[in-house]
């Protein structure tokens, strides 16, 4: 497919689709939403990235140095019908030179089943934790929390089902199950077998008086994984790539407590959120492309946190502070290729420390400076960052 | 995993037990659908607030708590013209509840009832926090709750038909005392016709329109903007030309930029309840324009409080 004339047929419509919402309300028209997401970034490494004791994949990384476009995203939804919801996201990134169009979400969801049922169906974030199912330039952070990045490739996004069901109660309550294909990372290798993921989580959630709100959730995560493969590693004109095959499982809790006065947002408010998540693995690792292969048995324990807070001092303005560790214990019968693949910690434990400020002169845009003290692996280092987010058209949502 | 699932099931078991349910379950987005709800439905219906007199409205998260209510709503009754569309159509996608979408008789939206102004000939988000079907914040014109109390009348007797002579009885009472306030308060606030008057944000057009009052200028530079110190030079210009009789703003909006405008130029600020709470003598709609004529008439007259 031509990724230049999907690009200025988008873009086409998106122009349309502005000048009839102008002229009259339309509500034949889907609402269209533009992200732009643009940063500079500076530090000092010029080494590999590595996150000791776990593979990494998707789109994990440390972020870019100097000027570079973050995720620029473009999203149509609208109902269907007076049953369904449809939304589709593409990004639009550079990547070594070429633009490329990626389909990040494409998804449908029933609006009207009752008994507090709801299926969502397509390719979607999942919502396992409390991060995983918001847009990136939703986040208090430019970047995703050092779990995330180390378990999830920065975020779970999956094709399959969703379904929850929401308690008739006055205490949130809500429960959902996925079952998905399980092709893209950490899964890897769908196979035509129908191996794939399967997550259950649960959320509760509630208001303790007029100035606070709160959230908490538990979730599962399991996938019986064909071929997860991370980054190469090159031995002179061999190229092997260090392969998973086994049974991976993730436990996680999130919390989120809110305040603001009198449960007034718009002067100032406060934002405490924390998440752990703990993954057991089993299976065998291949140095996929060696002769002749070699290969481990593989044990993995693995756990991670951050807690992170966000203060809205003033209209506008916002302070954040973010604390993230990693821990990892992963056994095997060949340490050197666990080594390559980069699940030998040498017992170094990866934290880091993250301060942020951010203005939003209106609703619709953000500037974000960014500062971390980064241990996450052994060359300790200071990242930089600015960031914009513009969002253009539709008006956003204001989840919590 | 099977500690999981058996925390799961526990939980399921401790939270899934169904509360009472009371003949109709009312979500209102703002406090003064809630006062007119309780009005016309009697003890019929159980209403619910999502919003306080002390919470902007625009500024409204879908927390869980909310989510909750809307699942067992039976009607929902919202100012509508977009005032809640960064968290009331989420709300209803959440909500898995199908009597209440929008385009279903369990939403009522009550800004569509009626005529509304401010309508932008064009949008464009430059111009701030404008919104495409007019000024959404109709409940402070009594003629226009007038029409929306009969309108929601009509509406809870197909949602509940049962209860149909039952809301035709409290919504002829309540039609005829508000009948009798309006008269009352045209009276009273006739010598605000032609007063100027400054405002924070353009929650006041109704009520300015009813009476009469010019709009001297806004404290936001654009709807929906911080007041910076540039804009309020502006309006002391602006001020001294012609000047105006008061600054007024809501519970919800910071006095700060208010009470500096006051100082730059003398005009007295007064904090009016906007709506049902948020005064405390505001317990409902008549004492809610009962209060807001009150101190209006008592600054444009020169009695300061």
């Amino acid at each position: 497919m031509n990724k230049k004339s999907i690009l200025i047929g988008v873009m086409t419509f998106v122009c349309l689709n502005t000048i009839s919402y102008a002229a009259k309300q339309n509500g034949f028209n889907p609402d269209v939403s533009l992200v732009l997401d643009g940063r500079y970034g500076s530090y000092s490494n010029t080494s590999d990235y590595a996150l000791p004791g776990f593979m990494l994949g998707g789109e994990a990384g440390r972020g870019e140095k100097r000027f570079h476009l973050g995720h620029n995203e473009l999203s149509l939804s609208a109902k269907v019908d007076d049953m369904f919801y449809g939304k589709l996201t593409t990004a639009i990134a550079d990547h070594e030179g070429e633009t490329e169009v990626e389909l990040e979400e494409a998804y449908i969801e029933t609006l009207a089943l009752d008994h507090g049922l709801s299926v969502k169906a397509g390719r979607f974030f999942s919502d396992i934790g409390y991060l995983n199912n918001q847009h990136g330039h939703a986040w208090d952070f430019m970047d995703a929390p050092l779990v995330y990045r180390g378990m999830f490739g920065n975020q779970l996004i999956d094709d399959g089902v969703q379904i929850n069901w929401l308690a008739p109660t006055d205490t949130y309550f809500k429960l959902g199950v996925e079952s998905t294909r399980g092709n893209r990372f950490p899964t890897g290798g769908a196979t035509s077998e129908g191996k794939g993921n399967q997550a259950v989580f649960a959320k509760f959630g509630g208001d303790a008086g007029i100035s606070h709100a709160w959230q908490f959730g538990f979730s599962h995560w399991r996938a019986d994984i064909e071929a997860r493969s991370a980054g190469t590693h090159a031995h002179g004109t061999v190229t092997e790539v260090p392969t998973f095959k086994g049974i991976s499982e993730v436990n996680g809790i999130d919390f989120v407590w809110k305040w603001s006065p009198n449960g007034n947002k718009r002067e100032r408010n406060l934002k405490i959120q924390a998440e752990y998540f703990e993954r057991t693995e089993d299976g065998s690792i291949d140095m996929v492309g060696s002769s002749p292969l070699e290969t481990s048995s593989y044990q993995g324990k693995q756990s991670g946190w951050y807690l992170q807070t966000i203060y809205q001092f003033m209209p506008r303005w916002r302070v954040g502070y973010r604390y993230d560790q990693l821990e990892a214990n992963n056994t095997g019968s060949n340490v050197a290729v666990l080594g390559e693949a980069g699940l030998v910690t040498n017992s170094h434990i990866p934290t880091r420390s993250t301060l942020m400020l951010d203005y939003s002169y209106s609703e619709y845009s953000r500037i974000r400076f960014q500062y971390a003290k980064d241990d996450s692996y052994n060359d300790s280092d200071e990242l930089f960052f600015v960031q914009y987010i513009m969002t253009l058209g539709a008006h956003g949502a204001h989840s919590f | 995993m099977k500690k999981f699932i058996k925390l799961l099931l526990t939980s399921i078991t401790f939270f899934a037990v169904m509360p009472v349910m009371a003949a109709l379950n009312v979500f209102t987005c703002e406090p003064e659908w809630a006062s007119l709800a309780d009005e016309l439905g009697g003890e019929r219906v159980k209403t619910v607030s999502a919003t306080t007199a002390f919470q902007d409205p625009h500024h409204i998260e879908a927390r869980p708590s909310l989510i909750a209510k809307v699942r067992r709503a039976d009607l929902l009754v919202c100012s509508g013209s977009e005032l809640e569309v960064g968290w009331l159509p989420l709300l209803q996608r959440r909500a898995s509840n199908a009597k209440v979408l929008p385009n279903s008789p369990g939403y009522f939206e009550a800004s569509a009832m009626v005529e509304r102004l401010d309508i932008p000939k064009h949008l464009d988000r430059s111009m701030g926090d404008v919104h495409a079907a007019g000024n959404p914040h109709v409940h402070l014109d009594p003629r226009r709750i007038q029409i929306i109390a009969k309108a929601l009348n009509t509406r809870l007797a197909e949602i509940d038909p049962a209860g149909k002579d039952y809301y035709q009885q409290r919504y002829k009472s309540f039609n005829q005392r508000w009948q009798q306030a309006i008269k009352k308060w045209q009276q009273q606030a006739s010598q605000l016709k032609g007063a100027r008057i400054v405002v924070h944000h353009r929650d006041w057009v109704y009520l300015f329109d009813w009476l009469g009052i010019e709009i001297a200028g806004a404290l936001e530079p654009k709807p929906g903007l911080p007041t910076t110190a540039t804009h309020l030079t502006s309006l002391k210009q602006t001020l001294t030309a012609t000047p105006a009789k008061m600054i007024v703003h809501t519970t919800y909006q910071n006095p700060r930029g208010a009470k500096r405008l006051s100082q730059l130029t003398g005009i007295p600020v007064v904090q009016l309840p906007y709506t049902v709470g948020g005064a405390e003598n505001v317990k409902d709609l008549f004492s809610l324009f009962d209060v807001t004529l009150k101190k209006l008439t008592s600054i444009n007259s020169g009695m300061n409080k």
